[in-house]
């Protein structure tokens, strides 16, 4: 394991217990990978192959079963505490406080960081406005579309001013246009500030235009492929990679 | 916006229960005797007398510090108890079970046991409303706690918050809706029981009082005691709904109702 990672799993297993109880039930069957800083790594595979679990354990809000798992040389769920401010998850469904407004939805990360209001209302007002949400500061978010309160909750991962940004399917619930203008802030927002990102995805197009890396998982999760992309590939090279990951996740 | 008229046939739908027990209360009172059905209007001048004269208004007082004071114990008590069973399953299991077998007591049974237990009428009637309202509020509370959405604390909790920050913004705002909802419905319980509390030799308060009527065959004055507690829950409701609706500002108001 390199010294510099973010995030590194070793051999990392997560069992559930089966509902009925007795026997067990594996999302997570011993995956070993590293993301150096700086990185936006996508994480593709089958539903229910165990990407969120996999996001929960990098989140430090589970534990693995077996196996070491590191964020900046800490154990995440064992040393809870000691990442705070230094992990922000975009989830899959918004998640935002129905009691908020949306600057104050915003502004949780830095509320969370004991920081003054005055510094929690300019983050989240820059950021807001970043996402194309100026005006609807104040707007509860039952008076906000599905695409706005996923873009209040992005807001609210990039004004934490974390350097680990978790995104679990940022965009799978947007209409395709809102999505597509999202993505593109997307990466220049993480890349401009420099921050790790690992996002899932279960489209190859989305995970193509916006990783540096991608990691492709088996059911339950293993690594499959796990491919770096150059800047620039030429056509070929993407229709090369796209087949590839296909083939895996056909089988 | 509501058009003019419908404000007033909502006025008229309001008022229509009371005019109707009005007018049927007026009817008996023409054709029984006064003892039996004092006619509304000496009944609601000695609910105002009531209201006007220190010396009466204090017993009111004294009644509603009991009913409060037991809420409060209640709530404290029975809220500690909810967050210790939210907590731990060996916490509920055991006094789940507890709370169920108290609930099941009769207010009258509780009476008893604090003449017997208590010799101070403070003490005994404390201990009434305390023991009467606390299984409703640790159930209530229960309920609200276990009803956190898990997804939106995981959410808060990705942020690593300090307890503190976490209870006050994830727990208690979402618990809120239904605390108050409690304390409603409780307060309506304890100022029924708070008269029967009261006949455990309290020298005051509303419940002394309608005894006094009582041996003295008074039905006005009965009412109109009676009429101060209603009046009393009336008000606190009302305190109650206008503490929600600026609580709960963000909440969708749908245009249609269920
Ligand atoms: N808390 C849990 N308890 C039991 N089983 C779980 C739990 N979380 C996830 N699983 C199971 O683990 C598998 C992987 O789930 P998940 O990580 O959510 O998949 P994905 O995000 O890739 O769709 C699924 O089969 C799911 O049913
Ligand atoms: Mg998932």
């Amino acid at each position: 394991m390199s010294a510099a990672a973010e995030i590194s799993f070793d051999n990392v297993v997560k069992d559930f217990p089966r509902p009925g109880g007795g026997e067990i039930f594996r999302a997570v069957d011993g995956v070993t990978f590293s993301i150096a800083r700086g990185d936006i790594v996508a994480l593709l595979g089958k539903t229910g192959c165990g990407k969120s679990t996999l996001f929960n354990m990098i989140a430090g809000l589970t534990g693995p079963s077996a196996g070491t798992v590191r964020v900046r040389g800490r154990d995440p769920f064992g040393e809870f505490d000691a990442l705070r401010g230094e992990i922000a998850i975009v989830f899959q469904n918004d998640r935002l406080l129905p009691w908020r407004s949306a600057i104050a939805n915003a502004g949780l990360g830095l509320e969370m960081l004991g920081r003054g209001a005055a510094e929690r209302k300019a983050a989240a007002q820059f950021w807001l406005t970043r996402l194309g949400l100026a005006g609807h500061e104040a707007d509860y978010p039952h008076a906000l579309s599905g695409g706005m309160r996923q873009r209040v909750s992005m807001a609210r991962a990039f004004a934490a001013g974390a350097g680990i940004l978790l995104c679990d399917e940022p965009f799978s619930a947007l209409d395709e246009m809102t999505a597509q203008t999202l993505r593109g802030e997307f990466s220049s927002l993480v890349r401009e500030n420099g921050r790790t990102a690992v996002f899932i995805t279960h489209s190859i197009s989305e995970a193509l235009e916006l990783g540096d890396r991608i990691i492709v998982l088996r059911r339950p999760a293993r690594i499959a492929l796990d491919i770096r992309l150059e800047r620039g590939m030429d056509r070929a090279r993407r229709d090369e990679i796209r087949e590839n990951i296909q083939a895996v996740l056909a089988e | 916006m509501k058009a003019p008229g419908e404000t007033a046939r909502r006025a008229a739908e309001l008022a229509a229960p009371f005019a109707v027990m009005a007018i049927a209360w007026e009817i008996a009172a023409w054709n029984f005797p006064p003892f039996l059905f004092p006619p509304l209007a000496a009944v609601f001048r000695r609910a105002a007398q009531i209201l006007v004269t220190p010396d009466d208004f204090v017993h009111v007082l004294a009644t509603v510090a009991r009913i409060l004071a037991g809420l409060a114990g209640a709530f404290i008590l029975g809220g500690g108890a909810a967050v210790l069973m939210g907590r731990s399953r060996a916490a509920e299991r055991f006094f789940g079970p507890v709370l169920n077998f108290l609930q099941g007591v009769p207010a009258l049974s509780w009476v008893v046991f604090a003449i017997i237990w208590f010799k101070g009428t403070e003490q005994r009637i404390f201990f009434i409303m305390l023991v009467t309202s606390l299984p409703a509020f640790a159930f209530q509370v229960l309920g609200a706690l276990k009803a956190v959405p898990k997804d939106l604390f995981e959410m808060v909790l990705s942020f690593r918050p300090t307890k503190t920050q976490m209870f006050r913004a994830m727990i208690l705002p979402s618990v809120l809706p239904e605390i108050l909802t409690a304390w409603r419905v409780n307060l309506g319980n304890a100022s029924r029981v708070v008269v029967v509390a009261e006949l455990v030799g309290a020298t005051g308060g509303v419940g002394y009082e309608l005894l006094q009527q009582q041996q003295m065959f008074d039905m006005a004055g009965a009412l109109a005691w009676t009429l101060q507690l209603v009046f009393f829950v009336l008000l606190a409701q009302w305190l109650l709904t206008a503490l929600e609706t600026r609580a709960f500002a963000w909440r969708a108001a749908p245009e249609r109702s269920l």
